[in-house]
């Protein structure tokens, strides 16, 4: 038993924390977050410069890293500075993806930081569900024609490639769509904690036969893994962020005064601090239980990830909305810096799975 | 990052497990899985095979007749212990007094006290809290005089553990009520024997006889019973306590109940489905499930930080109050399941009567969700815990 970082996570974790430091204040995110692209072509450049994009994937795929332990200590950087850069979207849910089906040179693209990707898997009536697809792959010659809607397509618009399900007779397939292709088209639009995503129609788009990615009928063979690795890293993301709110509160805390001292000294906020401070070790503590398990058989995976998915969204709204609280009028501004990261705790739990879904699919797993 | 045990651990595991299996008397598991209360000679039987083995002192180290076990041992052997539904060691010998004989006890006291504990010579109970002194502990007003080579002890302490079957009992007394608090204490080892020691038990809201008073009238002590310095228990009395924070998690105690409560909610039906079924419990069982997975990985982050020789500081106080929430919401969930037969009165059911009432499983649990509230009490209550957590993240503020 050992839960201590290796000297190279260490590096990286102390690297990745300088830079964020130095690039990502608060200030500096607030203008990227109201750009029109909804990230920085300039951050992005200087992550995939310092090998933080490579470190998502392990040696085979081209990377140095890839364990569970990698991606979860990258993204609790990552959420510590409130990042909002689409790395889980390019690298994690997309990367691996493209990297199980074997296509190695878009792989290295991504890690070089040249190109983006998406995942188009969500609709609008399927939540949080994997298997609900209503797009349909229609065979024409070769290839596919694909037609359908998905949702809250996050980072399509920046996207090289969508990563596309569809239904086809085999079952559900993935495909890889160039997001410019004929009949794809993009409704974009800002996300409430940060980043872009888009409604994206699917009329009529032929895709050749090498677009299908894995096996015909073989999408959750493909997306369960990846969506596992993507969860870990919204989970270890959101433990950085609620590092952050706590750090934010607790200083707060002990300059504010109020009734001529700080409001620090009052019993009433000092029980809750301990209680946010308790909890925020228990996500701390669940979060490497799932990146440590990210390696085992499906089931108990699984079963790991959903644990620390719920646990995370249940204390997560607890730290954000106690440090809100406890702030007072401040925190209520779009300006203030725990404004992003309290937004950014919330709406992680609407990504890939909500509290409730997570509690209900640990239930299923344990039977 | 590792989360696994290293083949030596695991091996270490094995053996415990074995013994478990070999040594464990199933008349006294039965009794700790059922959450009926054992006698003193069931007690004194189990600490026996314990000791015939050399683990009876967990925490001891080796020179002392102990197993010199790391924090990583001695979590291992308590979980599988409590998994096993072995008795629970009786601590106020072995884990509380016997530490602080070690370290500050005279060379006499070590030589005659320490075995005496191993052997089961003395049963051991804890004289520390008083009725106007509860979590603030120095508040201590039983008064020790010294009379020649007596003290003379007048006071009384309160919610003593198991005190109807001590003779001995270690107690913090005040020794100079002018000095301030913290410093005119004493500790003092008292023989119950002695003339003016008088045990009046406490019946507890669940029916049991665990704890409770005991009166000091002119009590003679031998002065040589003085451990330590004069005005100095203080300090010993905190170190005590840092020992009885050790396992302070209880992850085997919560993972053995859990299990108990799926026992239950299988054979319990609600509307023709077995409750574990049911969506509501169902979430609410998933729910501390969780809960207790992340806190026994938190558990072993303190393990492995102390058997690098790192004191846990502030972890401990974060361990209390999330391991007894964890419990106690184990325990209400055990009190749900059972249903309408939770009602009968456990201390009838569960240690007397003939023809007991009910699924043998519904008998404790109100009994134990009752005893249990003193989780979140006794030790530091969890408002005091969330004290110390707070005053350490925001350090003095003026």
């Amino acid at each position: 038993m050992n839960f201590e970082l290796t000297e190279e996570r260490q590096m990286l974790q102390d690297m990745l924390r300088r830079y964020l430091r130095e690039n990502y204040g608060a200030e500096a995110r607030n203008k990227i977050i109201e750009s029109q692209a909804g990230f920085s072509a300039e951050i992005w450049a200087g992550l995939a410069e310092l090998g933080v994009l490579g470190a998502l994937f392990t040696e085979d795929q081209g990377g140095f890293g890839g364990a569970g332990f990698d991606i979860a200590i990258v993204f609790e950087e990552l959420g510590r500075a409130g990042v909002v850069e689409p790395v889980a979207e390019t690298c994690v849910l997309g990367g691996q993806i493209l990297a199980a089906a074997g296509r190695a040179d878009l792989v290295e693209q991504v890690i070089a930081g040249g190109l983006h990707l998406a995942l188009a898997h969500g609709e609008p009536s399927s939540r949080y569900d994997l298997a609900q697809v209503a797009t349909t792959a229609a065979a024409k010659g070769d290839g596919a024609t694909l037609n359908g809607r998905k949702a809250v397509v996050s980072n399509a618009e920046a996207a090289g490639h969508l990563i596309v399900s569809a239904r086809e007779a085999d079952g559900l397939s993935l495909f890889l769509v160039p997001r410019d292709a004929g009949g794809v088209s993009l409704q974009g639009y800002p996300q409430i904690g940060g980043g872009r995503a888009a409604e994206i129609t699917l009329d009529d788009v032929d895709v050749p036969k090498d677009a299908r990615l894995g096996a015909p009928g073989g999408a959750l063979a493909l997306l369960e893994p990846a969506v596992a690795a993507g969860t870990v890293a919204i989970c270890a993301e959101t433990l950085g962020a609620m590092e952050t709110a706590l750090r934010l509160t607790t200083d707060y805390l002990g300059t504010r005064k109020q009734f001529g001292r700080p409001i620090g000294t009052f019993q009433a906020l000092q029980h809750r601090l301990a209680d946010m401070l308790i909890e925020l070790e228990q996500a701390r503590s669940i979060v490497i239980l799932a990146a440590g398990h990210l390696e085992a058989e499906p089931a108990l995976r699984d079963r790991h990830v959903s644990a620390a998915k719920h646990l995370i969204g249940r204390v997560g709204r607890m730290i954000a909305e106690e440090s809100i609280q406890m702030h007072g009028g401040i925190a209520m501004t779009q300006e203030y810096e725990l404004a992003h990261i309290a937004k950014r705790i919330v709406m992680a739990d609407h990504r890939l799975g909500d509290t409730d879904h997570h509690l209900e699919r640990f239930i299923a797993l344990g039977a | 990052m590792d989360l696994s045990y290293t083949p030596e651990e695991e091996a270490f595991r094995a053996d415990v497990r074995d013994f478990l299996s070999e040594k464990l008397p199933k008349a006294l598991s039965d009794k700790v899985r059922d959450g009926r209360a054992l006698t003193k000679d069931e007690h004194e039987e189990w600490h026996a095979i314990l000791n015939a083995r050399g683990w009876l002192a967990g925490n001891w180290p080796e020179e002392h007749g102990g197993t010199g076990w790391n924090a990583v041992q001695r979590h291992i052997f308590e979980e599988e212990c409590a998994l096993a539904h072995a008795p629970r060691i009786v601590p106020f010998g072995l884990t509380m007094l016997g530490p602080v004989l070690q370290k500050f006890g005279n060379d006499a006291q070590k030589a005659y006290w320490l075995p005496r504990i191993l052997n089961g010579d003395d049963w051991w109970c804890q004289g520390y809290s008083e009725p106007g002194a509860g979590s603030d502990l120095a508040s201590v007003k039983t008064r020790a005089v010294r009379d020649g080579d007596h003290y003379i002890v007048n006071g009384q302490k309160t919610w003593t553990t198991l005190g109807q079957h001590a003779n001995m009992i270690f107690c913090l007394v005040r020794t100079d009520p002018d000095a301030k608090a913290q410093e005119g204490i004493s500790f003092l080892l008292v023989d119950m024997e002695s003339p003016g020691v008088e045990v009046r038990p406490i019946v507890l809201l669940d029916g049991s006889a665990e704890v409770n008073e005991v009166w000091f009238t002119d009590v003679r002590v031998p002065a040589e019973n003085l451990v330590g310095e004069e005005n100095k228990g203080w300090t010993y009395a905190k170190y005590l306590l840092t020992h009885e924070r050790t396992n302070i998690a209880g992850v085997g105690f919560s993972t053995a109940a859990l299990a108990a409560v799926k026992r239950i909610a299988r054979a319990e039906m609600a509307g023709g489905r077995p409750l574990i079924e049911n969506a509501l419990f169902a979430a609410r069982l998933a729910r501390v499930e969780i809960d207790l997975m992340a806190m026994a990985t938190t558990n072993l982050r303190v393990i492995s930080q102390a058997a690098k020789g790192q004191a846990p500081g502030v972890e401990s106080s974060m361990l209390k109050v999330k391991g007894t929430i964890i419990r106690q919401e184990i325990n209400d969930l055990a009190r749900r399941a059972a249903g309408p037969y939770a009602l009968p009165f456990a201390s009838e059911a569960v240690d007397g009567g003939n023809d007991p009432i009910g699924p043998a499983y519904a008998r404790p649990v109100a009994a134990q969700y009752f005893n249990n509230r003193k989780l979140s009490i006794y030790g530091g209550s969890n408002e005091v815990q969330r004290q110390i957590i707070a005053k350490t993240a925001l350090g003095a503020l003026k």
